[in-house]
């Protein structure tokens, strides 16, 4: 047994490297405490936590930020033996925000025994397709990001919300919060009347746009127009000059930050020097590289990570491992996310082995989950919502985003 | 009043980018009878090209100056682009020349998802969009009750004068003779001592060498850039060379003004606003090719021997 010692040791040094990999082969199993591993009974085989979000595209970063998140999470249950007798590999796929390939990577994950839950999707639009493969498999899946409230609640969710699927569940809020606290920042703090409104189409800014609509009238606001862009659209002039009669004091958009920026920039080139406003999809630095300026406002899901207390072990942790500060708007939602399947899946397994049949219970265990998280208390309420609902009003200062205010949603 | 004003110089700034598309598909159509699909890609890589030029070539001190660094861009911009369509006519499309219509146009397609994808890879950071530098006077234009920036009457003013220089080279010199010759009959050219491999080559190369200063140009304009930016502006110069008539030079650019201003138009008048402005653009089509199915100045389709 001399040699374990030496393997142990390699494994220490080859650790960093690895946690990049999502390697289920047993040699390259993650470091981080040669001698927890070693104490680690490992012998029952692997387990997957299986990751779907945009890995190349526009929303690469985002999409990183939660997969590396979601690695974390795992090596750090790997070393502490929160599975007894198994270990734990990641399985990360790549999406490209496209709701046809989440589905084929669901599919994909779906196929195995050893799937034990799933984190993701970001985009609500690819969750839409993702969601039912798993729910047909009776596979757990925990969103850090999808905040389109039809997801949980069903196409009536205001009137008579609908649990749509009892595998899906997400550690993140909701549109129906972040849209009416968008816009009692807006109206109500910055005193802004005559907002117009641009989306592109998808199911996360069409549905942020209604719910921001509806407080927005509520407290006064004016909205004084509402305009859709293509969602592969650059040049968005003819927009633009069908708002500008209006003379908005704002614009909100309903989108993501890779038309956002572009938006913003051109919107003050045409002489409509106002700030644009949008959800957890433009709070992403890209957005001021690409045109986002001064005094444009974003509101996003929990709290500012790095103000957190209960996230700054999450942070410390992960800036470790990777680069640091890239996990992003989501990554601490996607460690808690990989953290609630984890122990779920402790609790389901016991001393007992894991099978598919247990699939029913891992979901049982996954719906009474409670625990502190990176993000605050972490549980879920009967839809499968995340029961956190607390959101942060964002705007750019200079080159970055610094938190204006933080709270939850009241009428 | 002024809302319509202001609309249609936006449609005639998106015509004028449309158009410095359409003509490149309109003139390999013209020659070889092939929908070029890869062409919008064309765009695509001539826009990188500019920005890469700007990047990696121009030094810090000649950024200011945009008179030095938007001639640059441009060389820049067009060399990539046309030695990308001369790669892709002759490996891609010259092996298929004799095989049956639809052979090449698939393969088009093919080369379109290849060059994109491999922009993605190979250039750093094209995996997400970024911003494209204006490096042109940062200034809108006052005409009237209507503003442009410089930018946009930069890109219809080179809109203009390149599809007139590129008509005027086909009618009136001898390559562009040659050109017309290939497209009536390529091998009665062939016997009157025309290379039409040559006269093809010729053909990318102007369509292509168009493209580019078009994607350096609107990139500048847009002030964003991302691999898929070559795909709908392509779509939208296919539809533009076929409503003009394809295969007809002054078709493909009145076409593509045509497009530009039904879209921003549409996009303000009509119902449904902006959500249904391409809807109106590809209603336009139909209508014209349902009423004239030979585009608006092209010639019908004559049975060959």
């Amino acid at each position: 047994m001399r040699n374990h010692t030496v393997k142990a040791a390699a494994l220490v040094a080859a650790g960093a490297l690895l946690l990049s990999a999502c390697s289920t082969n047993k040699e390259e199993s993650p470091g981080g405490g040669g001698d927890n591993q070693a104490s680690c009974d490992q012998s029952k085989g692997t387990l997957v936590v299986g990751v779907i979000v945009p890995l190349s595209g526009d929303l690469e970063a985002l999409g990183k930020g939660i997969s590396q998140s979601a690695q974390l999470a795992v090596d750090q249950a790997n070393t502490e033996c929160k599975v007894p007798g198994y270990k734990l590999a990641l399985d990360a796929q790549d999406d490209q925000r496209d709701p046809t390939i989440g589905a084929q990577a669901a599919t994909k994950l779906a196929s195995e025994e050893s799937i034990v839950g799933v984190v993701g999707t970001l985009n609500s639009s690819v969750a839409q397709s993702v969601a039912p493969v798993l729910a047909q498999n009776n596979i757990l899946q925990i969103s850090p990001a999808n905040t389109n409230d039809t997801l949980t609640k069903g196409e009536d969710y205001l009137n008579s919300p609908k649990r749509q699927w009892k595998t899906y569940f997400r550690t993140c809020t909701v549109d129906s919060l972040q849209g009416p606290y968008a816009a009692n920042y807006l109206v109500g703090q910055a005193g802004k009347k005559k907002i117009a409104i641009v989306t592109n189409g998808l199911t996360y800014g069409e549905g942020l746009a209604d719910t921001f609509t509806v407080q927005a009238e509520k407290k006064g606001a004016e909205i004084v127009t509402r305009q859709k862009v293509g969602e592969n659209d650059t040049d968005f002039s003819g927009v633009i000059s069908a708002i500008k009669p209006f003379n908005p004091d704002a614009v909100y958009f309903g989108g993501e930050y890779p038309q956002a920026g572009p938006l913003s920039k051109q919107l003050a080139s045409a002489g409509i020097n106002v700030p644009v406003m949008g959800g957890d999809g433009i709070f992403d630095k890209t957005f001021i590289e690409l045109g986002g300026k001064e005094g444009d406002l974003a509101t996003s899901v929990g709290a500012p990570t790095d103000e957190l207390p209960s996230a700054k072990a999450f942070i410390d942790a992960y800036n470790k491992e990777f680069e640091e500060g890239s996990f992003g708007a989501y990554g601490a939602f996607s460690y808690d996310a990989t953290n609630a399947i984890i122990a779920s899946l402790a609790e389901t397994i016991g001393d007992g082995e894991w099978s598919a049949d247990k699939r029913d219970a891992l979901l049982e265990a996954a719906q009474k989950y409670s625990a502190e998280g990176a993000t605050g208390q972490i549980s879920f309420d009967e839809n499968g919502d995340s029961t956190n609902k607390v959101l942060t009003v964002y705007q750019v200062k200079g080159t970055d985003w610094a938190s204006v205010e933080t709270g939850e949603f009241e009428e | 009043m002024t809302t319509l004003l202001q609309q249609i110089a936006n449609g005639l700034v998106l015509g004028a980018t449309i158009g410095l598309i359409a003509v490149g598909y309109t003139m390999v159509y013209g020659i070889i009878q092939l929908i070029n699909f890869a062409h919008g890609e064309v765009f695509m890589v001539g826009a990188f090209g500019g920005l890469a030029v700007w990047r990696f070539v121009l030094p810090e001190g000649m950024k200011e100056d945009w008179y030095v660094a938007l001639p640059l861009m441009l060389v820049g911009g067009v060399v990539v682009s046309v030695t990308i369509a001369m790669l892709m006519e002759r490996f891609a499309y010259r092996p298929l020349r004799n095989a049956p219509r639809l052979a090449p146009l698939i393969t088009a397609l093919g080369v379109s998802i290849a060059l994109q994808e491999a922009v993605r890879i190979w250039f750093p950071d094209a995996d997400r969009s970024q911003s494209f530098p204006r490096v042109f006077i940062n200034t809108q234009v006052k005409i009237g009750p209507v503003e442009i920036p410089a930018t946009g009457l930069l890109l219809i003013a080179t809109a203009i004068l390149l599809g007139l220089l590129v008509q005027l080279y086909v009618n009136k010199t001898r390559m562009g003779r040659a050109m017309r010759a290939t497209s009536q009959d390529r091998d009665t050219a062939r016997l009157m001592g025309v290379n039409p491999d040559r006269v093809i080559v010729l053909t990318f190369v102007i369509g292509a060498a168009l493209a580019g200063i078009a994607g350096v140009m609107y990139g500048m304009h847009v002030q964003t850039l991302g691999v898929r930016a070559g795909f709908q502006t392509g779509i939208f110069a296919f539809t533009a060379a076929v409503l003009g008539g394809i295969g007809s030079l002054p078709g493909a650019v009145i076409g593509a003004f045509i497009i530009g201003l039904v879209e921003r138009l549409g996009g303000q008048y009509l119902p449904g606003g902006t959500a249904y402005a391409y809807v109106w653009v590809f209603v336009v089509l139909i209508l014209v090719l349902v009423f004239r199915p030979q585009g608006l100045f092209g010639e019908s389709e004559k049975v060959r021997a």
